[in-house]
């Protein structure tokens, strides 16, 4: 008896581990295989550029991942992250606010778009997809009513952009110069997820609910008001990914965020996080988000033009979901 | 009074289409096992899960220890002291098995929001300690065996320190040892003082561990009788009443000896295990066995809806590959899934779209172009031949009853031409009136020369409609029985024959209590 539930065990943190390990494998793979074809990859200016280039996408799909784990879709992270941008520019520029402030109420749009996204869910029972598809055009277009179609610049609030581009940890170490702050924000948010998801109750009906939504029920949990809380969450993630952005490009970009919530999922996605929802980790799409990133940047520093590099990102996307789907089955 | 628990009276409920409880009553003692019985669709799991507040009533009262009381959803219920242990497993497969316990009610440490894993998993461990029980709290409940599995759904229950507690056919899927161990917890619980509710279609069983007896029929309570006082034919005659006897089985006459289709080692994973069988020309050939023996797999298997691993399929004496559902359509078999709305009918099209969805290349001109009149002159024939009650042809399917869209269904099929027919629970969530309607076109089809494979839970149904009844267990054929042979009592020796399957595939985990492994 004992051998049999041990050799499970073993067998089931393999099949379990398997995944993850594909996805860190590719990445190391693909850093290998760059920095072999060029000199220029693996210099610390240009690691440095691909964390950059990760940050705000990273925060992005950490909100993403939850959704999904919960059995959702959020299709709308992408235009709120810009909203939220625009409100931060608003409230900092416009208003003449603090900074503090400012990134507060960015924060606090994205969480409010997020929560809407949950009551539509939930209290009027429309299909995540659909729900957060019309959250996308919301967002959308507030964001070019509010910002007059015109981007909005940071000029006279010059801290901001210290926040995002500045390097507490080169200031500490100088060789960490190039890993400026947004990337700091990224792992600190990275932890906050991977905590949340890992150790609370939020967490656990993340899963319960992606799990069996209706044994969920059954069990007597508040389905409807962890749902929304879980799209809330991933509000949130999306306002901080909009301040983040905003402070990296010194102004908010009213027509910029189509495209980034397919970004977010696609990392999520190579990352092991399953769309049927109940599966899925925060480790998975930090090395998912690194993925997409580094492809990009060995890419373009190979000298592939960019609709090339859209087409290949794309073609790994099907084979990462395909890799896993396979290994799956033949593990069962 | 004092010592009375429950009482539920007058209660009513209906959904769209079935009268499912008018006038049901129950009551339930502190320290008693109350067993539930009754047909399958009596209304059993019905009442019970408007105590537990997973339906709320539409008419009568619940007084629990005395007091009238509003029981809206499955928290309420679980508030007061009352779980509900559900035929279908309801856990959620990604948790492990502490998780899935004390899933809504999680021990925290420090800050409110903060799990508690080694609480948790400790507290889970004591439950189980209790039942003598060994599982790991750790794995995951989709790494367990579906026994298992049920163990899960009950230590669950235990868990909440309930005063009462319904179980909804608990050891469907359970072994001999495991059941044993269950009724050894019962007792445990029935001398704690927690009143008890077992609902089951297994009498010998309710003999061995109820005190009293409750009887439902079409929805109706009919009698309570104390376990002693009330010999097994008593309680089975209360159960069907006088309708059963009355309708003699109608076996028709035999089929020839001509064989359609053969089916032979056939093999997927774990839920198929060299299953073969033959079905001859004019046959009903019924397929019984307990939920999840396998049937709904084989089925699915010879239709081509799932992959197997091995075997071969034969129709009219000639191998034939089926990898998809539309091979198994152009060797003329047909498959009627017992979830109708699914994966039979498209119920947002009309009655007319539904019948040549299977066969519509037949209706088509030239250039591709809907030959119209030809395929509503189709649609009218069934609908009459059928006797499929609708408004008009363009009414949606959606809108027309259980039986009715099971014949719609029946349409499809003989539209496209179709000789082998697979009947997966014909009459699931039929009305009565209706069910006899189905039985009787069965055996019209059976006597045109169409053979059958009718699929059911429903032991009178597969007695009294099959020529032949072959029985799984757990992805294998345990027994088949000419009808003149068939008796309940075989079937469900069949049925429940898995020690030696269990001894051969896995040795261990039918021994519970192996100590402090």
């Amino acid at each position: 008896m004992e051998a049999t539930t041990a050799a499970k065990r073993t067998f089931q943190i393999r099949s379990d581990t398997l995944q993850r390990f594909l996805a860190f494998g590719g990445l190391i793979i693909l850093i290998i295989v760059f920095s072999l074809a060029s000199p220029y990859f693996l210099t610390s200016e240009n690691m440095g550029g691909i964390l950059l280039a990760t940050a705000v996408n990273g925060v992005l799909a950490l909100g993403v991942t939850f959704v999904i784990i919960n059995g959702g879709i959020d299709l709308s992270v992408g235009t709120v992250m810009t909203f939220s941008a625009v409100m931060t520019a608003q409230v900092m520029i416009v208003w003449q606010q603090p900074v503090l402030v400012g990134i507060a109420a960015g924060l606090l749009t994205g969480a409010l778009c997020g929560t809407l996204n949950g009551l539509m869910v939930t209290k009027m029972k429309i299909p995540p997809f659909v729900a957060t598809l019309g959250m996308l055009y919301i967002t959308k277009g507030l964001s070019l009513v509010v910002a007059q179609l015109k981007p909005i610049y940071f000029n006279d609030a010059p801290i901001f952009n210290q926040v995002a581009m500045s390097s507490v940890l080169g200031s500490i170490v100088p060789a960490l110069d190039p890993v400026k702050n947004v990337v700091l924000v990224f792992f600190v948010a990275a932890l906050v997820a991977a905590f949340i998801l890992g150790k609370t109750v939020l967490g656990r009906y993340t899963f319960a609910l992606g799990s069996n939504t209706e044994a969920t029920r059954l069990s007597g949990v508040n389905v409807d008001r962890w749902q929304t809380a879980v799209f809330m969450l991933c509000g949130l993630f999306a306002g901080l990914a909009g301040v983040v952005i905003a402070s990296r490009l010194n102004s908010a970009q009213p027509a910029l965020g189509a495209g980034y919530e397919l970004d977010a999922i696609a990392a999520a996605v190579i990352g092991g996080t399953s769309l049927s929802g109940g599966e899925g980790s925060i480790l998975g799409t930090i090395i998912g988000a690194l993925f997409i990133a580094t492809l990009a940047n060995g890419l373009r520093v190979l000298g592939v033009q960019q609709e090339w590099q859209i087409v290949v990102t794309g073609t790994v996307l099907v084979l990462a979901v395909f890799l896993d789907r396979f290994l799956k089955q033949r593990s069962r | 009074m004092d010592d009375v628990l429950v009482v539920m009276e007058g209660i009513e409920k209906s959904f769209p289409g079935v009268h499912a409880l008018s006038q049901a009553k129950f009551e339930l003692r502190p320290g008693e096992v109350h067993a539930l019985v009754g047909e399958n669709g009596a209304g059993k799991s019905t009442l019970m899960k408007v105590l537990a507040g997973v339906y709320s009533k539409d008419a009568g009262r619940i007084l629990y220890k005395g007091k009238e009381v509003e029981i809206h959803n499955p928290r309420a219920a679980q508030q007061l002291g009352i779980s509900m242990i559900h035929q279908e497993l309801n856990l959620m497969p990604h948790l492990t098995v502490a998780q899935n316990m004390f899933i809504g009610r999680e021990p925290r440490q420090g800050l409110k929001f903060m799990l508690d894993e080694k609480a948790i998993n400790a507290q889970a461990e004591e439950v189980f300690a209790m039942m003598r029980l060994n599982i790991d709290p750790r794995v995951k409940v989709r790494d367990l065996t579906v026994a298992k599995q049920q163990m899960v759904e009950i230590a669950k229950a235990l868990s909440f320190n309930s005063e009462v507690l319904i179980m909804d056919e608990p050891t469907a899927a359970l072994t001999d040892t495991e059941i044993d161990e269950l009724f050894r917890i019962i007792r445990d619980l029935r001398a704690k003082g927690v009143g008890v509710v077992h609902i089951s279609h297994r009498l010998e069983e309710l003999k061995l561990i109820s005190d009293r007896i409750t009887v439902m029929r079409d929805g109706k309570y009919i009698d309570t009788v104390k376990t002693l006082d009330a010999p097994i034919d008593q309680i089975i005659s209360m159960m069907v009443g006088r309708t059963i006897f009355e309708s003699t089985p109608e076996v028709p006459e035999n089929p020839s000896e001509e064989v359609v289709l053969e089916v032979k080692h056939l093999n997927r994973g774990n839920v198929i295990k060299d299953v073969n069988f033959q079905l001859k020309k004019g046959e009903i050939l019924g397929f019984s066995g307990l939920v999840g023996a396998g049937r709904t797999e084989v089925a699915r298997a010879v239709f081509g809806a799932d992959p197997i691993d091995s075997g071969d399929i034969f129709v009219n004496g000639s191998k034939v590959h089926i990898g998809s559902p539309s091979d198994a359509v152009k060797h003329g078999i047909g498959y009627l899934s017992e979830d109708r709305k699914r994966y039979g009918l498209a119920l947002g099209m009309d009655v007319e779209e539904n019948v040549v969805l299977a066969s519509f290349k037949k209706f088509l001109g030239a250039f591709g172009r809907v030959n119209r009149s030809k395929l509503r002159a189709t649609a009218e024939q069934y609908v009459k031949v059928l006797a499929i009650k609708t408004p008009s042809l363009q009414q949606k399917v959606r809108n027309l009853s259980g039986g009715n869209q099971q014949k719609v269904i029946i349409g499809k099929w003989l539209t496209a031409d179709t000789n082998i027919l697979i009947f997966d629970e014909p009459t699931r969530g039929i009305d009565v009136g209706a069910k006899s309607e189905i039985y009787h076109l069965l055996n019209n089809l059976a006597q045109q020369g169409k053979s059958i494979i009718m699929i059911s839970s429903e032991l009178p149904e597969i007695l009294r409609m099959s020529h032949r009844v072959v029985v799984m267990c757990e992805g294998r054929i345990t027994g088949e029985l000419s009808i003149a042979e068939a008796t309940q009592e075989k079937i469900m020796q069949y049925a429940t024959q898995r020690g030696e399957v269990l001894l051969v595939d896995e040795p261990a985990p039918t021994s519970t209590p192996s100590g402090d492994a």
